[in-house]
């Protein structure tokens, strides 16, 4: 699906939250992160009810958390994209409310990446144990 | 009158025999009863992920066989086609082929493990385990002859295969085909509907549509629980969209049925096999790639195949250079891992086992 068609879309149900977009994906605010996530899921023309996958990428200004997910009634995909701005205390709205399959994954980004997820009701490691020092999978860790 | 008890909480692993790996449970019980879970990993964390940010697209191949080690054939097939996408090229058509003929043999290799063991769990001490091992030895062997490695077989390229099979795969791939059925019907006659069989696991740890999906359980996993999804039918990739299968589907969502429903699949896949041999025509099986490979700065995609534990994908980004500057593994054995709770509290610790078997996980791939 493309991000034209998103924006749309999220326009009547979660007002600006998208800030732009292309033909692949769309970028929207961290901060409505968990408001969108609903919308897409209830929205029955969106009925983005499978999350297939969340992670994230280090650009060193930016990080940028890339959703992808499935609609096993319309069969279509679409990528959902935000960026966060900076490299310490970062965290954004976690969307395990609205999809549980989010919760290993969260993890995972807090764990290799260090975003915080807020409202994610276990944010601690899961592949590395407690206690281990900075976020392995981030760019200026060697 | 009735007995004060206590709850007691007891590791399952890392060392435990029947987690298939090093998985640690942590399960709080009730007397035999389970009462609360808590799944921990990372005993197997190899750094996968930031390791492919130091290797050329060729070179990671190799790490994709390490991910789900009974399933290594897949594993390249999905980053193949993830790099493919990236750098926009297609293998040539007997490429295709090759790799259908030889991610069908792995699943059916990977199904046969998972089959295995999941009796083994249930109590049923060898002999179906070694009817199982029997079977997937006789795969193992046609690996070799295709790449000289029977697990870790890093046996697919971006833009093709290695190369060609030798002239004497194909008979014995045919040899395999006539004796396969028969074989495997055994197996099937011996546990099928066999009555322990049913009794231990029909309607045990049910897992309902709704939160199968809401929690992204992928692969037998979801189809057990009723909704015929397999990114081969969704989104054919290589030779998928010119063969003909069926996707087994079951309702009750039971340890039965995600058992059943991988007994069955193993039946299409040899069944896709059969078609490609049919189908298959000589040509090249490697498109002519510079050895080096440099996708656009920018350029990102998410290789997907149906794999035998559920969607497995590679997310790659690109910066211009000869690594990924990214890339993110879609694990389907992490990720059925989160209805784990769902699944086990209020069974019983015998039936823990069981259920896990039947989930089918590789640690390989669940802590990368």
């Amino acid at each position: 699906m493309t991000g034209q068609h998103l924006a749309d879309r999220l326009a009547f149900g979660v007002p600006r939250a998208a800030q732009t977009w292309d033909e692949t994906a769309i970028w929207v605010d961290p901060a409505r992160m968990a408001d969108v996530a609903r919308f897409l899921r209830e929205d029955p023309d969106l009925d983005f009810q499978f999350l297939n996958s969340i992670t994230a990428v280090d650009f060193i200004g930016h990080l940028e958390i890339v959703y992808h997910l499935t609609s096993l009634i319309r069969q279509h995909t679409a990528v959902i994209k935000t960026r966060l701005y900076g490299r310490e205390d970062l965290s954004l709205p976690s969307v395990i409310d609205t999809w549980k399959g989010a919760d290993f994954q969260e993890r995972e980004v807090w764990d290799l990446m260090g975003v915080h997820f807020q409202g994610h009701p276990n944010m601690k490691r899961i592949m590395l144990w407690e206690g281990f020092e900075g976020h392995p999978l981030r760019k200026d860790y060697l | 009158m009735s007995l004060r008890t206590e709850p007691m909480t007891v590791n399952v692993g890392p060392q435990h025999p029947s987690t298939h790996g090093v998985f640690r449970l942590r399960i709080t019980f009730d007397g035999e009863e389970i009462v609360e879970v808590e799944p921990v990993f990372g005993y197997l964390h190899r750094g996968t992920e930031k390791l492919a940010e130091e290797r050329n697209y060729v070179q990671i191949v190799t790490l994709t066989d390490r991910l789900d080690y009974v399933s290594s054939m897949i594993n390249n097939q999905a980053y193949c086609l993830g790099v493919e996408k990236l750098l926009g090229v297609e293998p040539p058509p007997r490429a295709k082929y090759m790799r259908t003929i030889a991610a069908e043999l792995q699943r059916v290799a990977s199904h046969l493990m998972g089959i295995g063991f999941f009796l083994q769990d249930l109590g049923t001490l060898g002999t179906p385990l070694m009817y199982c091992f029997r079977m997937r030895e006789k795969i193992l062997d046609l690996f070799e002859m295709l790449c000289g490695a029977r697990i870790t077989v890093s046996y697919m390229r971006p833009g093709g295969v290695l190369d060609d099979a030798p002239a004497e795969f194909w008979p014995a791939l045919d040899a395999f085909l006539e004796g396969f059925p028969s074989e495997f019907g055994e197996i099937e006659q011996l546990v099928l509907e066999n009555e322990i069989v049913m009794v231990r696991t029909r309607g045990v740890s049910t897992l309902p549509l709704d939160v199968a999906i809401n929690g992204s359980v992928s692969g037998p996993v979801l189809r057990a629980s009723g909704l015929a999804w397999d990114w081969r039918k969704m989104d054919p990739y290589d030779a998928y969209a010119d063969v003909e299968f069926d996707v087994p589907v079951a309702a009750g969502g039971d340890n039965y049925d995600r058992f059943w429903v991988r007994m069955q699949e193993v039946h299409q896949s040899i069944r896709i096999v059969r078609q490609c041999i049919q189908q298959i025509e000589p040509g090249p099986v490697r498109l002519a790639l510079p050895l080096v490979l440099r996708p656009k700065p920018g350029a990102e995609a998410y290789g997907r195949v149906e794999a035998s534990k559920g969607e497995l994908a590679f997310y790659l980004v690109s910066d211009g250079g000869v690594s990924p500057y990214r890339m993110k593994i879609r694990s389907p054995s992490l990720i059925n891992l989160t209805v784990t709770e769902h699944l086990l509290v209020g069974w019983k610790l015998a039936d823990m086992i069981v259920t896990l078997g039947s989930m089918d996980i590789n640690m390989g791939e669940v802590d990368r």
